[in-house]
């Protein structure tokens, strides 16, 4: 593995904390660890325990006829959807801008690598914006596109699309850097030895990349089934048919009903579990790989 | 098979890599591509290959105009300075990687395959480590990997891009005659790019000596070595002692002093620039002698097989100017030298150079 997914890993330094001479007193220690727990607790620990317990409060049998209601299963699967659409797409743009802007020189690099950040800087309710200004009824296109019985602002279309802008950087973003640290020798070494463009790829580039890339899908993946901003803009709230997991935890809240809205948001909250449970494996196998490497 | 380079040109912006170099590369020749840093020799090779192109200019391989193909149907074996084996593949898949991407109907049988790999680790003297990761091998055994899957795919030349420069002296001097042996059985057109003299000299059958884009040399490493044919080439070559003076009949005056010249082709009253390496130059003590540089002692390296003295000149005009002299430890226990002592500096040969012109500023 490379250095550059190495720098995700920190790195432990026991003999740092061991010696007595760069240790600070027992009551600056106790302070520091007391005060960062208790952060931890306050803003971290407390909400997700408060969105189980507020999903359970009226019990099992509320929360899993919450979850069975038409409206919310149909959220679920429309997250599901989206999502299934959304990062395989970004998954492909990733790694063809990351492959891009890491192997080739060109004009405008600079500029590229600018605008792969745009989805980050920019706030995801003016990314949602701009989608109904382009394909709204009175947007750029849309007179066009209703001409040819298109219609994307409030379908699934549109709601992909709002996805796809938000969480394009992450795949690209780890990317990036990763193969510039690894730089192109090897894919020039395919190459005189005979090997095809997509043999390059497939047989060196991509087994180079595959634990950055796997955690960049985990990460792409966890941003789209929670958007919200982008989302909200773009998708009308129409119930069973365009309303995501997140949209559809908002509307049951504005409607008083905790117990359904906490059940929904429970879900996503199990979602983000699973993801950093898969994260921290995706870490840790890497690591396991690096270390295998580097010991003999 | 052959290599000719014909006119190649290749800038990178306003900087001048490569300025209509022409060389010719025999088959079964071993051949040092030596110069500093930025000389443009690895863009060469990189041009030679494919990897680069030129902005202008053809290379020929076996008298036929490659420049337009592809790297891959060039057939060339490459060798990185940083080895660039595949990390995540053993060793024996990274020696069989080039039959394993032949198209389907140029593909040998996986036992073939095996076979091939086989006898290329024994030809490197590395069957033992065939299950290994590259990041569990040492610098020399990594860059013996590298080597063997060049040689895989039976490329018509071998391209190696300062393929020690990565490794420490002692397996660098090891692998250099190694490489030597290796060529010699199995006699491979092969261009090897470096820019340590010593190495260029040893193991090339000849070598081409370059400089800022230029090729200023070409021959045997005793001929580039013995007869240098610029001053650039006379002091990349070696430790050298540089005397600027004006011919005078028979004589070189420098200052106040004069030394002995045999035949020159430089007319009285040319202002030259003489080399002299250092063990061409003798110590005499006595001053009175009428030729020679007089110099100031300044220290007496007595170490290993022949000593060495440092001395600065005490002419009016070039004070400070440092010279380095090279004696046998008998002649120096001769001499009984002083720190600080006078002496006269006597050269046995001595090669004169017209001073260069003034480098030609180029208009952006």
């Amino acid at each position: 593995m490379s250095a550059v997914v190495a720098t995700h890993w920190t790195v432990h330094s026991r003999r740092f904390e061991t010696s007595a001479a760069t240790r600070e007193p027992a009551w600056v220690r106790g302070m520091l660890i007391a005060l960062a727990l208790a952060f931890f607790a306050l803003f971290l620990l407390l909400p997700l325990v408060t969105v189980f317990a507020e999903a359970l409060r009226k019990g099992w049998g509320v929360y899993f006829a919450a979850l069975a209601e038409p409206d919310t299963r149909s959220a679920i699967f429309l997250t599901l959807l989206v999502t299934a659409i959304a990062v395989p797409l970004n998954l492909v743009f990733g790694v063809a801008a990351a492959w891009a802007i890491a192997k080739f020189d060109f004009r405008g690099k600079q500029l590229l690598t600018t605008l792969i950040d745009l989805p980050f800087s920019v706030s995801p309710v003016v990314a949602g914006l701009c989608f109904v200004l382009l394909f709204g009824a009175q947007g750029w296109f849309g007179p066009w596109l209703a001409d040819h019985g298109v219609r994307i602002i409030f379908t699934v279309p549109a709601l992909v699309l709002a996805t796809i802008f938000v969480t394009f950087p992450f795949v690209a973003r780890e990317l990036i850097p990763l193969m510039e640290a690894q730089g192109q020798e090897e894919e020039e070494a395919a190459i005189v030895l005979g090997a095809s463009g997509w043999k390059t790829f497939w047989y060196v580039t991509l087994p180079n990349i595959k634990w950055g890339l796997i955690y960049g899908v985990i990460l792409c993946n966890a941003r789209a089934m929670g958007e919200f901003g982008a989302v909200s803009v773009v998708s009308g709230h129409i119930r069973g048919r365009t309303n995501t997991l997140p949209l559809h935890v908002e509307i049951l809240y504005n409607e008083y009903n905790f117990a359904a809205a906490f059940a929904a948001a429970s879900l996503l909250a199990l979602l983000a579990l699973l993801t950093l449970v898969l994260k921290s494996l995706v870490e840790w196998q890497g690591r396991q790989q690096m270390n295998a490497g580097q010991q003999l | 098979m052959s290599i000719h380079v014909q006119n190649i040109a290749k800038r990178f912006g306003h900087f001048v890599a490569l300025d209509n170099v022409t060389l010719d590369f025999p088959t079964g020749e071993l051949v040092g591509l030596l110069g500093p840093s930025g000389c443009g020799k690895t863009t060469l090779l990189r041009i030679i290959a494919g990897l680069e192109s030129a902005d202008s200019g053809q290379v020929f391989l076996e008298g036929e105009d490659a420049s337009a193909a592809h790297v891959r149907e060039r057939q060339v074996g490459f060798v990185f300075q940083h080895y660039a084996l595949f990390r995540h593949m053993t060793v024996f898949d990274n020696v069989a990687f080039g039959l394993r991407v032949k198209p389907r109907g140029q593909r040998p049988a996986a036992d073939k395959i095996r076979q091939r790999v086989s006898e290329l680790l024994d030809l490197v003297q590395l069957n033992a480590l065939a299950n290994r990761y590259p990041t569990q091998l040492s610098g020399g055994q990594r860059q013996r990997i590298a080597l063997a899957r060049a040689l895989a795919v039976e490329p018509r030349v071998l391209l190696l891009d300062e393929p020690f420069g990565a490794l420490d002296a002692k397996v660098r001097k090891e692998l250099r005659r190694w490489l030597r042996t290796l060529h010699d059985a199995l006699h491979i057109t092969s261009i090897f790019v470096t820019h340590d003299q010593e190495e260029a000299l040893e193991v090339s059958d000849r070598v081409a000596v370059m400089n800022q884009g230029r090729v200023e040399q070409i021959g045997t490493p005793a001929q580039v070595y013995e007869h240098p044919a610029t001053p650039f080439v006379y002091s990349f070559l070696g430790a050298v002692n540089l005397f600027h003076g004006r011919v005078q009949g028979p004589h070189l005056q420098v200052g106040a002093d004069q030394v002995r010249l045999d035949h020159h082709g430089f007319e009285t009253g040319a202002e030259t620039l003489g080399f002299v390496r250092p063990h061409e130059l003798d110590i005499v003590t006595d001053l009175s002698e009428r030729s020679g540089i007089e110099a100031r002692v300044e220290r007496v390296l007595a170490l290993g097989a022949t000593a060495r003295v440092e001395l600065t000149s005490v002419g009016h005009d070039q004070t400070g100017r440092f010279f380095e002299v090279e004696l046998s430890h008998e002649r120096m226990a001769a001499l009984r030298l002083d720190t600080g002592q006078r002496v006269r500096l006597q050269p046995a040969r001595i090669r004169l150079f017209a001073p260069e012109a003034p480098p030609v500023e180029l208009t952006a």
